[in-house]
């Protein structure tokens, strides 16, 4: 006897590793002030209990999953939009006081507002007049 | 030596290769003819329409845009939406990217033909605006019911 078999046949199609769903880049604004960075990302339908934003050492991740309120049995003429998964991460730098984020969302808006240590804004200096 | 910069390099390759195979996977699975009121992808707002038996459904993805500021209307089958975001400009910053939609909007999306336009109504919802338009009853499937 020859023959092998397979303990366990799976179709290819059903390997899919997490990494290549297609994920959607939230367009960003990122701004910089003497208080600090605010950075603004547009991601509609994503819920305060659905967005999710991590800070690891250097790495801000933020991501969110969007709802919305589809009837039962709908089928998609036109889509622009084909995933309802938001994820984008940044490197930030050690100045930014990134245990002090200030987060806020609004109407699918997300503002963040990360301060740098205050002893690293600039200071100005004032010039006496003897 | 350089190992850790080849590695690096490798990996980024890697990501263009994954999202252009991505891409290809994306407008590949698009075979009919684009319509003739669509707009560019990446146009502001993006549009998802979905349909059933009864009704059709536009999503319009508009964050940070007061609803109520929108102008919505529909003539036979041809939803427009129009309206403005303006996004605040702080003075005293420096700007590293600016990628977010600012100025004015309108789009045009041809629905079914069978819809009603005097059924339409709208609410918007963590910056997602749900357009649902009923449809003509003699459109929907009916059962035949067999004697």
């Amino acid at each position: 006897m020859t023959d092998t078999q397979d303990v366990a046949t799976r179709p290819s199609s059903d390997v899919q590793r997490p990494e290549q769903q297609v994920v959607l880049n939230p367009p960003v604004d990122i701004c910089e002030d003497t208080e600090g960075i605010t950075l603004m990302a547009d991601m509609p339908g994503v819920s305060k209990d659905k967005l999710n934003i991590e800070v690891d050492k250097n790495t801000l991740l933020i991501e969110g999953d969007a709802h919305f309120d589809m009837p039962e049995g709908i089928q998609a003429l036109y889509a622009d939009i084909r995933s309802t998964r938001y994820r984008r991460i940044f490197s930030l730098s050690p100045e930014l006081e990134s245990n002090n984020i200030d987060a806020t969302l609004k109407d699918g808006v997300l503002t963040l507002k990360i301060p740098k240590r205050a002893e690293l804004r600039p200071r100005k200096i004032e010039v006496r007049a003897d | 030596m350089f190992g850790s910069f080849t590695q690096f390099e490798n990996s980024l390759f890697d990501d263009f290769r994954r999202m252009e195979r991505e891409m290809d996977d994306l407008f590949g699975r698009w075979p009919w003819p684009i319509g003739i009121r669509s707009a560019a992808r990446g146009s502001f707002p993006p549009v998802n329409v979905g349909a059933t038996p009864g009704e059709v459904d536009v999503y319009l993805f508009t964050p940070g845009v007061d609803p109520k500021t929108l102008d919505i209307s529909i003539q036979q089958n041809v939803l427009s939406v129009s309206g403005e975001r303006r996004l605040p400009i702080n003075e005293n910053a420096n700007y590293y990217r600016q990628e977010r939609f600012d100025g004015e909007f309108r789009r045009a999306i041809t629905l079914p033909e069978d819809v009603d336009p005097d059924r339409v109504e709208a609410r918007s919802e963590n910056g997602i605006l749900h357009i649902k338009v009923q449809r003509r009853e003699a459109a929907k499937p009916r059962q035949i019911e067999v004697k």
